[in-house]
């Protein structure tokens, strides 16, 4: 019995086992001087884990229906791992001339991912909390991983403060949920609330939610994300902004189809509401910014507004095109990161979006790559991926008789156009300035023009990726 | 054979219109003229060996989308056949005359290169003018309807940098977009009521569709008559009747090769050759055929009385052209579709050569164009004085009265009146005899102050004025032996005996001693009939032998024998066997060779009495002119104006529509779209921007607040959404 528990869990299991080996390794041996054969070996170890759990099939429950091994949970492990790895790979560089290569740092974003790996396969509220709790320990520790620099530990801070508040939102919804249903499996949780739920389960309900809102940095529980993008290290910043985002939605989804697909009405409105708000903020608050990093940062608060749409839907077509959202969204942004890692100028990195003015005339390859990327990001309904993504989600809303809300997202989507475009209007139009650096090395040109690579190629087919979300999205709601 | 005829022209377009630069432009001019002149033989010997029957080259699918199936086809019959001839014959010359015309033009500067894209042009009209006259569809057609209007547009805008002629090529675009209007509302109508727009479809659906309704507009039309109509409204449109006739003078600024070929022999005569096309639906659709030849006299006598004042040459040209359109309207809508299709075949010849042969005038006089500047020419230019003397014969009707000798005008258009006289009724014969006088009128005036009297206006130019180059006036010879000829010889094929008639366009018929066409020994009811019937034998069980043919049609023939004596004929064609089509009824011609004699005279008395008047105007007493027109001031400005039309038009259409598309562009494009749009983006937008900033404050007190306000909120909801 345990047993077949346990070969469930194994990928899950092999990771923590191979943090904590490679945490002891990292103490006795050099420390930091083997932290970059750490980090390779890290990414090396979630790439393999990735394959592996991307050749399982059928569905798998363990520990009494506490655990499930989908396709759907599969899906997200896959994206989520191997995100995660390309983060690291891209990172490793970038820390270690800035001398903030610590050992830790793998170690931690192994651990996160562990964490992650359990919230997307969590069918019970505690060990969702569990899941969440090791993903948000670990990620408020690499926040603040540069010590000494003071926005770096503030963000940190910051970070730990408002997610402590948040998890006890989640604990509050959780247990109101536990005390109306009397369990804590979401199959159970499904059968007590029938199709009519209490007042009080409803309660529960939006406490769970603003959790997750918190986890996704969806308005109006946003308000840590630039701030936290901001003073994070780049590496960290860019790993925030991909596999946890994908974790806390996939998440959300679980909890709200499996645990409430009764009342798909209840919450449909919760996340319309907070897909409209997050949409316009993270659309209208960016104008104003003019460092990249918190532009960056309102511009997913924006995209995960795209992505609830998805989820508001409550269809399985609406999962579909949310994880397909998702995919999309976090190789375009793990592109859009490699490009950040990349501006330095004299050694020094470089945020101020000034510094791109006429990079076109510097770097004519990267600055097309970066066009396409940022054409993606903002959706046009140019050849480009992000465009398919953002259709996706529209069509969702519209299919489920939210046409408002599909109007709402693409006037926030033309509203949002206006940073992404304005920044290519400095590379090919702008002033002369001096150029920045031509540094970067080549993993990070490798990763930029992938991405951006993807977002052109991926037009014709996405890939195959369509059917496998689809089979996902169909394994979560039924 | 066929095919090549077609494309030909598209290989010369493209050849020289892209490729001018790779082969040069004297290649190209060669290039172009030489395929143009090898569909020419082509087309002549497609006419000569033509049998009657009617044949289809398809070339591929290409339409095919729900119940719509399209062939890609050439249908080539004796319409085609006729056509062919005009078409390539006319544009051969033009293309040759364009050589020496196009040689030096003032409109462009001496190293600019525009003789290789004003004979891609001029091939491409002709593709496109080929592609309507061969069509087996509708659409096919309008391909070929619309893409003769790109060529018209883009050759009546050739000098791109006047911009009068800019002015010139928008409105007849956009005066043809009207009569397209109704054109494409007419193809409609017939696929919805048909379910096919393939024209034998068509014509097979027509006696059914003949007994229903359609709802249009505000009213229940029959569904012939409203189709009918509709057509006639595109025909309208691109024959530029009266309403929309108005672009047709003014694009004249096109170079005088273009108004030769378009705007007098081919493209204008497009409506008359639809309504020929159509003509067994329009046989069903007897109050379209009085509109038609009320639309058509009328025309005919507007468009004579503006051309009588008119002092630019082709101006003049071109409002005689506009009459004479109205006499093949006429002519078709009386019912006598052979005598429209005469007329057009004899007028492509004279016209166009009247065109050139005021295109020779032009270029001997450096571009003067206005006739008071002209005088005494004959003696400076014989040869296209000549020239211009046949065609002035030709289309005033010169010729022996109550004989088939004379000029190719005399014989088509006294066919023509003689026609309205039996089939159109009184207003359409008196309107024509008139504008045969005045036409005669205006066309000796325009010959008497081009060529006869004292050289008037500048003397440098008289000086100068010189014979044109041979290529020039070869094709002025050409035109000339069809100005002269081309009415006698084909007189009897076109508006002979009904018999002639028939054979020429293979309509099954039959004449009254039907026992003797079931004995089979009466040669020419047998070998006309069989031809249809083997042509559609598989399509109608009614037309499988002419005995039943005979039969059908006897009582018809025999009616007609005892009501009004018209011999013993009558057409047994269905709708869709031969060329055209006339109803069993239909004895218009006979009528016509039955008119009383002073019916047949009339046109020459006509014609005469205008010659006698212009030699008294211009010749004897050359003052005349202006003290009348000075005594009868207000009629001679009502004529110079061409009756106000523009300005009406200006008034009624182009005002109020330039008012609303300055409304919508300042008020609601500007005002509104605009102004929302910078005011969402310039106000509200950062305004918000500015408060979400301040929102972030970095105080984790604020962030927190926000959050619990958030839930506050969202718990809110749910407990009054919950409630209900």
């Amino acid at each position: 019995m345990i047993a077949q528990d346990l070969q469930v869990i194994l990928p899950e299991i092999a990771l923590a086992v191979y943090a904590i080996v490679a945490l002891l390794a990292g103490v006795y041996t050099g420390k930091d001087k083997s932290a970059a054969m750490i980090v390779w070996i890290t990414a090396a170890v979630m790439a393999v884990i990735g394959l592996w759990i991307a050749t399982g099939s059928g569905t798998n429950a363990a520990f009494g229906g506490s655990f499930v091994d989908d396709s759907f949970a599969r899906f997200c492990k896959v994206i989520i791992l191997f995100s995660g790895a390309v983060v690291l790979v891209m990172t490793q560089d970038y820390m270690a001339r800035r001398g903030i290569l610590r050992f830790e740092y793998p170690v931690l974003v192994a651990l996160a991912t562990v964490g992650m790996m359990f919230m997307v396969s969590a069918e019970d509220l505690l060990v969702l909390y569990m899941g969440l709790e090791l993903q948000s320990l670990s990620l408020y520790v690499v926040t603040s991983l540069r010590r000494d620099s003071v926005k770096s530990t503030e963000a940190g801070l910051k970070y730990f403060i408002l997610g402590a508040l948040s998890s006890g939102m989640l604990l509050y919804g959780a247990s109101l949920t536990y005390g109306y249903t009397g369990t804590i499996l979401f199959s159970g949780i499904i059968e007590a609330a029938g199709d009519d739920v209490s007042i009080g389960l409803l309660f529960g309900l939006v406490f769970l939610i603003a959790g997750f809102a918190f986890k996704v940095s969806a308005a109006p529980f946003h308000m840590w994300t630039p701030d936290v993008y901001e003073g994070a290290p780049t590496p960290v910043t860019a790993f925030l902004s991909t596999a946890p985002k994908m974790a806390a939605l996939a998440l959300m989804a679980r909890v709200l189809h499996e645990g409430f697909g009764g009342v798909i009405s209840d919450w449909q409105q919760i996340l319309a509401f907070l897909s409209v708000l997050s949409m316009f903020v993270g659309a209208i608050a960016a104008i104003g910014q003019t460092n990249i990093k918190r532009l960056m940062a309102y511009s997913s608060i924006s995209h995960m507004g795209f992505a609830l749409m998805g989820l508001a839907a409550g269809t399985t077509f609406g999962v579909e095109a949310m994880l397909i959202y998702m995919v999309i969204y976090i190789t375009m942004n793990v592109g859009m990161f490699a490009f950040i890692l990349s501006m330095e100028k004299d050694g020094v990195p470089v945020t101020d979006i000034g510094a791109l003015h006429m990079y076109s005339k510097h770097e004519p390859l990267r600055a097309l790559a970066l066009l396409v990327l940022l054409f993606s990001l903002a959706g046009v309904a140019a050849p480009m991926l992000g465009f398919f993504g953002k259709f996706y989600v529209l069509r969702a809303a519209v299919e489920a008789g939210m046409t408002w809300l599909a109007v709402a997202g693409v006037i926030a989507a033309v509203i949002g156009a206006f940073y992404y475009i304005r920044i290519v209007y400095y590379m090919y139009f702008g002033q002369d300035r001096e150029p920045l650096d031509a540094g970067g090395g080549p993993i990070l040109w490798v990763v930029l023009m992938g991405s951006a690579l993807i977002m052109i190629v991926g037009v014709i087919n996405m890939f195959g990726m369509e059917p496998v979300a689809a089979a996902a999205a169909a394994a979560l709601v039924n | 054979m066929a095919t090549m005829i077609l494309f030909a022209p598209l290989l010369g377009a493209l050849l020289s219109g892209f490729g001018w630069r790779l082969i040069g432009e004297t290649a190209a001019q060669w290039i172009t003229t030489g395929l143009l002149f090898l569909a020419c033989l082509l087309s002549w010997i497609v006419f000569l060996g033509f049998d009657g029957e009617t044949y289809k080259v398809v070339l591929f699918r290409w339409i095919e989308s729900g119940t719509l199936s399209t062939d890609w086809a050439i249908r080539v019959d004796r319409l085609t056949a006729i056509m062919l001839i005009v078409v390539t014959t006319v544009s051969a010359l033009v293309h040759l005359y364009s050589f020496g015309y196009m040689a030096h033009d003032e409109n462009f500067g001496h190293h600019a290169h525009y003789k290789a894209r004003f004979f891609a042009y001029l091939s491409f009209f002709t593709f496109a003018m080929l592609m309507l006259v061969t069509a087996d569809n509708l659409v096919q057609m309008f391909f070929g309807w619309e893409g003769v209007g790109v060529a018209s547009y883009l050759l009546i805008g050739f000098y791109y940098k006047k911009p009068s002629a800019n002015a010139a090529a928008i409105k007849a675009f956009v005066v043809n977009r009207v009569g397209d209007f109704g054109f494409a509302l007419g193809i409609f109508a017939i696929f919805f009521l048909v379910d096919s727009i393939n024209f034998d479809d068509v014509f097979n659906a027509v006696p059914d569709m003949a007994q229903t309704n359609l709802t249009f507009l505000w009213g229940e039309w029959n569904s012939v008559e409203l189709i009918a109509f509709l057509l006639f409204v595109g025909a309208m449109g691109k024959s530029a009747q009266l309403f929309l006739h108005t672009w047709l003078p003014d694009a004249m600024e096109g170079p005088t090769p273009v108004s030769a070929l378009i705007h007098a022999a081919t493209m204008v005569t497009a409506g008359v050759f639809l309504v020929c096309r159509m003509s067994p639906l329009i046989e069903y659709a007897p109050h379209a055929k009085e509109f038609i030849v009320f639309i058509g006299a009328t025309t005919a006598f507007f468009a004579a009385t503006v051309g009588l004042v008119q002092n630019d040459i082709k101006r003049v040209i071109a409002y005689s052209t506009c009459s004479q359109l109205g006499y093949m309207f006429v002519a078709a809508g009386s019912g006598v579709y052979s005598v429209a299709m005469f007329h057009l075949f004899t007028h492509a010849f004279f016209k166009a050569m009247l065109f050139l042969g005021a295109g020779s005038v032009i270029h001997a006089m450096h571009h003067e164009q206005d006739m008071r500047n002209y005088g005494g020419l004959r003696k400076k230019i014989p040869l296209t004085f000549a020239a211009m003397l046949i065609g002035t014969l030709a289309i005033t009707g010169v010729g022996i009265p109550l004989t088939y000798i004379g000029f190719a005008g005399f014989l088509s258009k006294d066919a023509v009146i003689e026609s309205a006289f039996a089939g159109g009724g009184h207003y359409a014969f008196w309107m024509l005899v008139i504008a045969a006088f005045m036409t005669s009128f205006y066309s000796w005036r325009l010959m008497f102050l081009t060529f006869f009297g004292k050289p008037r206006g500048d003397h440098h130019a008289h000086e100068h004025a010189h014979e044109s180059p041979t290529v020039m006036l070869v094709p002025l010879g050409v035109l000339a032996l069809g100005a002269v000829f081309s009415g006698m010889i084909w007189h009897n094929s076109f508006f002979g005996k009904e018999e002639s008639v028939a054979k020429f366009f293979s309509i099954p018929y039959e004449t009254g001693a039907h026992e003797d066409a079931a004995a089979g020994d009466h040669a020419a009811t047998a070998t006309g009939a069989a031809h249809v019937a083997e042509g559609t034998a598989s399509e109608s069980t009614e037309a499988a032998t002419e005995e039943v043919l005979a039969s059908e049609a006897a009582p018809a023939a025999v009616a007609d024998v005892a009501e009004g004596g018209h011999g013993d004929f009558a057409f047994t064609g269905l709708p869709g066997q031969g060329a055209i089509h006339f109803a069993p009824e239909n004895h218009v011609i006979a009528e016509a060779h039955a008119a009383p004699k002073w019916v047949k005279v009339s046109p020459f008395i006509a014609m005469v009495l205008g010659l006698l008047l212009a030699i008294q105007f211009y010749l004897v007493r050359p003052d005349w002119p202006a003290k009348l027109a000075k005594q009868q001031r207000p009629l001679y400005l009502f004529l110079l104006n061409k009756w106000y039309f523009d300005e009406i038009y200006n008034f009624l259409f182009v005002q109020p529509a330039m008012a609303l598309g300055r409304f919508l562009w300042k008020r609601g494009d500007g005002g509104v779209i605009d102004g929302g749009i910078n005011g969402v983006a310039m106000g509200i937008v950062p305004l918000l921007t500015r408060l979400a900033g301040k929102a972030q404050s970095g105080y984790i007190f604020s962030y927190v607040f926000a959050m619990v306000l958030g839930v506050l909120v969202l718990l809110t909801w749910v407990t009054l959404g919950g409630a209900n």
